[in-house]
């Protein structure tokens, strides 16, 4: 009799690279419905375009690299960074630019790299941070949250598929009509006009914390990562470590002078905060393996979102930080190696 | 008694009865039931004996050759370390190399069993209070006692004089899930378990042990508590540590219940520590109190295609097919048959091979209860290998060095901490095949093949 001679172990957990991507995309959903509630279609234009972008540009550098097609592109990796490149980029943006992104994030920050595994720089955070480079204009003008008493004209879906289309919007609208400063922006350029916190906070696109809508996103955020923390895809150290690296400094210099630094909170739900801190930081292959390395990192990236948030010239800091933090990884990792077991000094605990 | 062996070095050790719960390891479900439901039971002694004469540290030399007549219990084989003992009365048919589990080339003793059973007449009861600690050690060794666990590491030779031990740790973890050897004897002969405890604590002239069982062993933990109230002497303390996988492997065993750790290349005697399995004590205290050497064992026998699953004392050298008979055979073809747990098992090709003192479960497993076989795919780093590792390794990083081949690398990333306990691989999302190829580097990077661990 011969039987199959396998190697043990012979039990495996049913998590695979496919099941993990697919449940950070169902966690995304409820924030993205969030965001379409709050700031129009945009945001499942832009999500589609970046998706088929990047499903297109995996193929092709898969072809490219004489790689299998079907498990590569069936791993939900792709679709993953393009979401996450989608949730970034205002609700208006022309389809170009937005594929642009999306190609760059997978065709060069992800396979020039070596492809799935491999990739150094968070491959979402590398395509906005060019973008950010090559159409910063492109991406200052935010549709305001369609709730309050804003005078402004809420486009349709047609005409927000237009805009894509084109870059252009229908008829005689301007996108000064239909967009507004950020609440991150604002904050930025009138405190350095020296207005005072509060009397900037008067402005409608402010909500209870942070943002008006932006809050709402960021709470569907944090149950996406909650989840996602509950059925031990994230672990903690990540965005505890990177909550605490914004939110301590952000706290102090409140404390010091409330008129002249946004509080924590406001921090916390502006901007990319939530959704660096539970799914961009905390994406596997950029990040680092050990718990303590994690910890290191997630503050790192915290600390310098702060930083440019405070002093930088770009209103939001989130994306520079996680990448600077990516370079980093490397280092952190080799310095963060836990004792081997029998290694540690006898009776050291 | 000896007098208690307190050194500077190793000072007076409380053990807590309910060690923490550790930062490595995995939750597996534990799959006993299937196998606990009954009693353990007599399997019928075969026909054909085939008796391995390997141990941890080398062959035993053989004592008979074709044609000998062989009495049960009667030595077939021996060195300084270790002994192996005909199983069954009967003709000595061959003294060649045959295929065991785990080895395709080992020098075994086969006896061909011819009725009626006789004991060898020499067996005889021992008092161990009339015998210094070398005696008793010696006495193992020829009794045949090595790692019941599965290591097979010479009892005897563990309990010989070296450094002064503090306690004595007797693991009946059993972290595997399928196996349940160990509880199915904690359940009904605790106090033979006791017993063989407590003439190894003389051996090693200690006065303190501790019994280890794991968190969800209810009714052994009874049986135990009992057993020990009725012993009465108050030096075998019991703890209970976690049902966490690989909480049984000696190393975590002893991190867990004395917060040290075993130093790199060392033994746990270097800090104070001997560990035996529940099996080996049972089999100590029946070679003294009843003059048995080692000439079976208790097998699980489990798995959803066997037909009646259960524990069974065994013949040393039975055949695992006449063994799978014993437990009503099986009712559908089993997808893999498998010796040990699902996560240190080894998969046998044939069920020609014997049972051998190493053996403490076979599984005929359906597809069902297997992983199902899946596509590597690239690390992608998740980390998860790195939070499970019970040696706090790098799994991740290890990998990179194996596909590299840099041995260095290997080295510095501790390749020789690696317990093989398969901890890695099960959560890798990648289905990465990460211990069978630590396996294979740690075998390269050794000259001679040590002692496995057995994390039982
Ligand atoms: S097999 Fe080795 S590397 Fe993998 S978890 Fe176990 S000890 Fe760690
Ligand atoms: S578990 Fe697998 S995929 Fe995750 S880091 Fe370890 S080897 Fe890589």
């Amino acid at each position: 009799m011969n039987r199959p001679v396998t190697a043990a172990p012979h039990w495996r957990t049913p998590d695979s690279v496919p099941a993990i991507m697919r449940q950070v995309l169902y966690a995304l959903l409820p924030a993205g419905a969030c965001h379409v509630f709050f700031f129009g279609p945009g945001f499942a234009v832009n999500a589609v375009v970046a998706m088929l972008a990047a499903l297109a540009t995996e193929a092709l550098a898969l072809r490219w690299r004489g790689q299998p097609l079907r498990p590569f592109l069936g791993d939900g990796s792709a679709l993953v960074s393009a979401v996450l490149l989608a949730f970034c980029l205002p609700p208006l943006t022309p389809w170009w630019i937005t594929a642009t992104g999306a190609a760059f994030a997978i065709g060069v920050a992800k396979h020039l790299y070596g492809g799935l595994g491999l990739n150094v720089f968070n491959p979402a955070m590398a395509g906005y941070a060019l973008l950010l480079l090559f159409f910063p204009a492109w991406l200052t003008h935010w549709p305001p949250p369609r709730i309050g008493d804003l005078d402004y004209q809420a486009l349709s879906t047609a005409q927000t598929l237009y805009y894509s289309l084109t870059g252009t919007l229908p008829g005689d609208l301007t996108l000064d009509a239909v967009t507004r400063a950020t609440p991150l922006d604002l904050t930025k350029t009138r405190l350095g006009m020296m207005y005072t916190m509060d009397a900037i906070r008067t402005n409608p696109v402010f909500g209870d914390f942070g943002g008006a809508g932006w809050e709402w996103v960021g709470n569907f955020v944090t149950l996406g990562g909650g989840w996602l923390l509950y059925r031990g895809i994230i672990r903690w150290q990540v965005p505890a470590a990177m909550l605490a690296g914004l939110l301590l400094p952000a706290l102090l210099l409140w404390l010091a002078d409330a008129d002249t630094h946004p509080s924590p909170l406001f921090q916390l739900w502006t901007g990319g905060t939530l959704l660096g801190a539970f799914f961009i930081a905390t994406d596997p292959v950029s990040s680092p393996v050990t718990g303590r390395g994690r910890l290191l990192f997630g503050a790192g990236c915290g600390l310098i979102t702060f930083v440019i948030r405070a002093w930088g010239s770009f209103p939001d800091g989130v994306a520079f930080a996680v990448l600077l933090m990516n370079a980093a990884v490397p280092l952190i990792d080799r310095h963060t190696r836990p004792p081997i077991y029998g290694h540690r000094r006898p009776h050291g605990g | 008694m000896a007098e208690p062996s307190t050194t500077g070095l190793h000072a007076a050790w409380t053990f807590d009865p309910r060690p923490p719960r550790p930062d490595w390891g995995i939750a597996l479900p534990a799959v006993k039931r299937l196998s606990t439901r009954g009693p353990i039971q007599p399997a019928p002694p075969p026909a054909e004996a085939v008796i391995s004469l390997a141990h941890a540290q080398g062959i035993a030399t053989p004592l008979v050759r074709p044609g000998d007549r062989v009495l049960t219990g009667q030595p077939l084989a021996r060195d300084a370390q270790a002994a192996a003992h005909a199983s069954v009365t009967g003709t000595v048919v061959a003294v060649e190399s045959r295929p065991v589990p785990g080895s395709s080339h080992t020098p075994c003793v086969v006896v061909r069993r011819e009725d009626p059973e006789r004991f060898d007449p020499a067996l005889r009861p021992v008092d161990p209070a009339v015998l210094t600690p070398a005696q008793i050690a010696a006495h193992i060794s020829a009794g045949g006692i090595a790692g019941l666990g599965g290591a097979l590491f010479p009892t005897g030779r563990k309990l010989r004089a070296g450094a002064p031990i503090r306690a004595l740790i007797i693991n009946g973890v059993e972290c595997e899930p399928w196996i349940s050897c160990d509880e199915m004897l904690l359940r009904e002969r605790a106090a033979a378990v006791i017993r063989g405890t407590r003439i190894m604590m003389r051996a090693l002239a200690t006065e303190q042990a501790v019994i280890a069982v794991k968190v969800d062993m209810a009714e052994a933990r009874v049986a135990l508590h009992d057993a020990l109230e009725a012993d009465g002497s108050g030096s075998i303390g019991l703890a209970v540590v976690t049902a966490r996988y690989p909480s049984g492997g000696e190393r975590q065993l002893i991190e867990l219940l004395t917060g040290e750790e075993v130093p790199a290349g060392g033994l746990p005697r270097d800090i104070g520590h001997v560990c035996q399995n529940v099996g080996t004590a049972a089999a100590v205290a029946d070679l003294f109190d009843l003059g048995q050497p080692l000439i079976s064992r208790i097998v699980t026998v489990t798995g959803g295609a066997i037909a009646a699953p259960g524990n069974f004392a065994v013949r040393i050298g039975t055949p695992i097919a006449a063994l799978l008979a014993a437990a009503g055979g099986c009712r559908a073809e089993p997808a893999r048959l498998i010796m040990g747990g699902p996560m240190m098992g080894i998969a046998l090709a044939d069920d020609a091979l014997p049972v051998t003192r190493a053996t403490n479960c076979v599984v005929a497993a359906t597809a069902g209860e297997l992983a199902p076989a899946r596509l590597e795919m690239p690390c992608i780093r998740c980390g998860e290998c790195v939070q499970a590792c019970p040696a706090h390794l790098l799994p991740n990083e290890l990998l990179g060095a194996v596909r590299r081949g840099d041995a260095a690398a290997l080295d510095e990333l501790g390749l020789a901490a690696c317990i093989e306990c398969g901890c890695c691989d099960h959560v890798c999302p990648s289905a990465i095949a990460l211990t069978p190829r630590f396996v294979t580097a740690r075998a390269a990077q050794r000259p001679p093949p040590g002692p496995g661990e057995d994390p039982s």
